[in-house]
């Protein structure tokens, strides 16, 4: 399992990527995982605007549908469109398939996310509990 | 005659044992003591099977099934080809419950997928399920669907023009949870579209309309869907299918989803159901969809094969956060529907709603001009109509029944708002000349 130290990861496996005042933001290898084959992935429209922890986008495997939350507030800069067509990229490669970027204005928000150690962490805990 | 519990005395006591409970009665302790039966049920003492066969064979010879009818009101007296109820009553199908080991099924799924691709030509909308419960339920489903694909969004407006029991039952699914339910007026017979459009707001979902709607009339709906879309919210079309013959479908409206009710197409009124709700929706909503869709691709081999296809979307995959329940449908009924639908054709459609049209509006024309009944608006109809009496419905309708007709739907019963002695009148294709020309007699006579 992958998780690469420069990123900040959410407790619902989301991973970000941070860019002066754009977050980049798609699920880690252990979600990938977990999820299977990736069949589809429901985007947001650019431009809406979104609350820190609402529901943006969706990624649907053979086996399950798993709501991708935002974890800052902000809009809608731009979503990954080669999902569309090949949503798999996030099976193939989780940490460069980012889904959606989301423009903020206070980054106070990122408080709360995981370093890759605390991440790494909270997935054996979360192993453990199955 | 014996009691068809497989169990013994000595079987009891001994599964009573394992468990340590004393007595049957202590694993009822939990029912409140006042609503145990405290003695058997009234019910009279078996008979031999002859006399009961008697016995319901005199209680049926009461039905009046030769009376001519002419009830409508989303439950019609169509001509069903014999071809229907030999497919339906194959075993193959009827004893099939919705197949959960469903690609095994290659039959069934190939005909569910018949009848989506259908429902969808007919309403000229994109993609279809394989059916809901009924035309009313099938609103709710509509409405939960365009809450769903509506950003931020938490009304839905409906027309007071939808069928009394459509409104019923969004009233009860919407009760307890967090959605606003608006209704628009009617305004001569239809939908007041200026109020409606006075209504749109942010956090419309979406507006629900039928037409023909539940007094039979026809709803002009130009323009309507570029106001709702400019507003972000949905246009939700119910209609009866087999009205589609000869009005503008759903598609051709603009709308983004269509609903209704496949009783006309197939199904007999029987006491009331059952019946087969259809939803269709551009495929922009697929995705949201309810409920079942089976999809078509190739086997290994190469052939074309059926499945049930996008489940993530249900329940049993995406639990709580799945926006519907249903994960169901109403195969059998559906497989009805579709049957009639391939007997007859894009030809033998047109065909069945011309002759709809044409003779409701022969027995319109002798009804109003000819009887002391007045219509209750001048306005354009299908197949069916509102005429008020100068007497009460309740005391007309048995006179016409001993006559030997079944003269309409008291609608003032139906819904409060529609005035005393409104009489909903439906003819189908099944109507003879001698028939509505009896029938004007007949209605002559009762009102004099």
């Amino acid at each position: 399992m992958e998780i690469p130290k420069d990123l900040k990861y959410a407790k619902t496996h989301e991973w970000v990527r941070i860019e002066e005042d754009v977050a980049y933001i798609g699920i880690s290898d252990y979600a990938q995982e977990e999820l299977g084959d990736i069949v589809y992935v429901e985007m947001p429209s650019p431009e809406d605007s979104y609350d820190k922890g609402e529901e943006v986008a969706t990624v649907e495997s053979v086996k399950a549908a798993s709501a991708i939350y935002t974890p800052i507030t902000g809009t809608v800069k731009e979503i990954n469109s080669d999902l569309e067509s090949t949503p798999e990229l996030i099976n193939q490669k989780p940490y460069e398939a980012f889904i959606f970027a989301i423009r903020f204005s206070d980054a106070s928000g990122f408080d709360e996310l995981l370093d890759a150690q605390s991440y790494e962490k909270h997935v054996e805990q979360e192993k453990d509990s199955h | 005659m014996i009691a068809y519990l497989p169990h013994t005395d000595e079987d009891i006591e001994a599964m009573l044992e394992v468990i340590g409970v004393a007595g049957i009665d202590q694993l009822f302790a939990d029912i409140p003591r006042e609503l145990i039966l405290k003695e058997p049920l009234q019910i009279p003492a078996g008979l031999p099977e002859h006399e009961v066969y008697r016995r319901m064979r005199v209680l049926a010879e009461r039905n009046r099934v030769q009376n001519v009818s002419f009830l409508g009101c989303g439950s019609y007296d169509h001509i069903i080809p014999a071809v229907v109820s030999h497919i339906l009553s194959r075993s193959e199908f009827y004893t099939s419950y919705t197949p959960y080991q469903a690609e095994i099924s290659q039959g069934f799924l190939q005909a569910v997928f018949e009848f989506q691709t259908m429902i969808c030509e007919l309403t000229g909308l994109e993609v279809a399920n394989a059916s809901l419960y009924d035309g009313h339920t099938a609103a709710s489903e509509a409405a939960v669907l365009a809450l769903n694909s509506v950003r931020r969004s938490e009304t839905i407006l409906y027309s007071s023009t939808l069928h009394p029991f459509t409104r019923q039952v969004l009233r009860t699914h919407f009760s307890n949870l967090p959605v606003h339910l608006e209704e628009i007026p009617s305004k001569n017979g239809t939908t007041d579209l200026v109020d409606l459009v006075a209504k749109l707001r942010p956090g419309v979902a979406g507006v629900i309309l039928q037409s023909p709607n539940y007094l039979g009339y026809v709803e002009d709906l130009s323009g309507l869907a570029q106001d709702l879309h400019d507003n972000g919210s949905l246009l939700i079309l119910s209609a009866n299918p087999l009205s589609l013959g000869v009005l503008k479908p759903a598609g051709e409206w603009g709308a983004d989803i269509a609903i209704g009710d496949t009783q006309a197409l197939g199904l007999p009124s029987y006491f009331g159901g059952p019946s087969v709700g259809y939803i269709t929706a551009t495929e922009k909503l697929l995705r949201k969809m309810p409920g079942r869709i089976v999809g078509q691709s190739l086997d290994q081999e190469g052939k074309r094969a059926f499945l049930l296809t996008l489940q993530a979307r249900e329940q049993h995959i995406k639990r709580e956060r799945a926006t519907s329940n249903i994960c169901s449908n109403q195969a059998l009924a559906a497989l009805a529907t579709t049957v009639y639908l391939a007997t007859l054709g894009r030809q033998g459609i047109r065909e069945v709603a011309e002759q709809n049209t044409q003779k409701a509006h022969y027995l319109y024309g002798r009804l109003v001009k000819e009887t002391a009944a007045e219509p209750l608006f001048d306005r354009p109809f299908f197949n069916e109509f509102p005429i008020v009496l100068a007497k009460k419905a309740a005391e007309v309708l048995p006179r016409m029944e001993e006559r030997g007709f079944y003269a309409g739907v008291d609608l003032n019963r139906l819904d409060p708002s529609t005035p005393e002695g409104t009489l909903a009148i439906a003819v189908t294709e099944r109507r003879t000349r001698e028939e509505m020309d009896a029938f004007v007699e007949a209605l002559k006579e009762v009102l004099r």
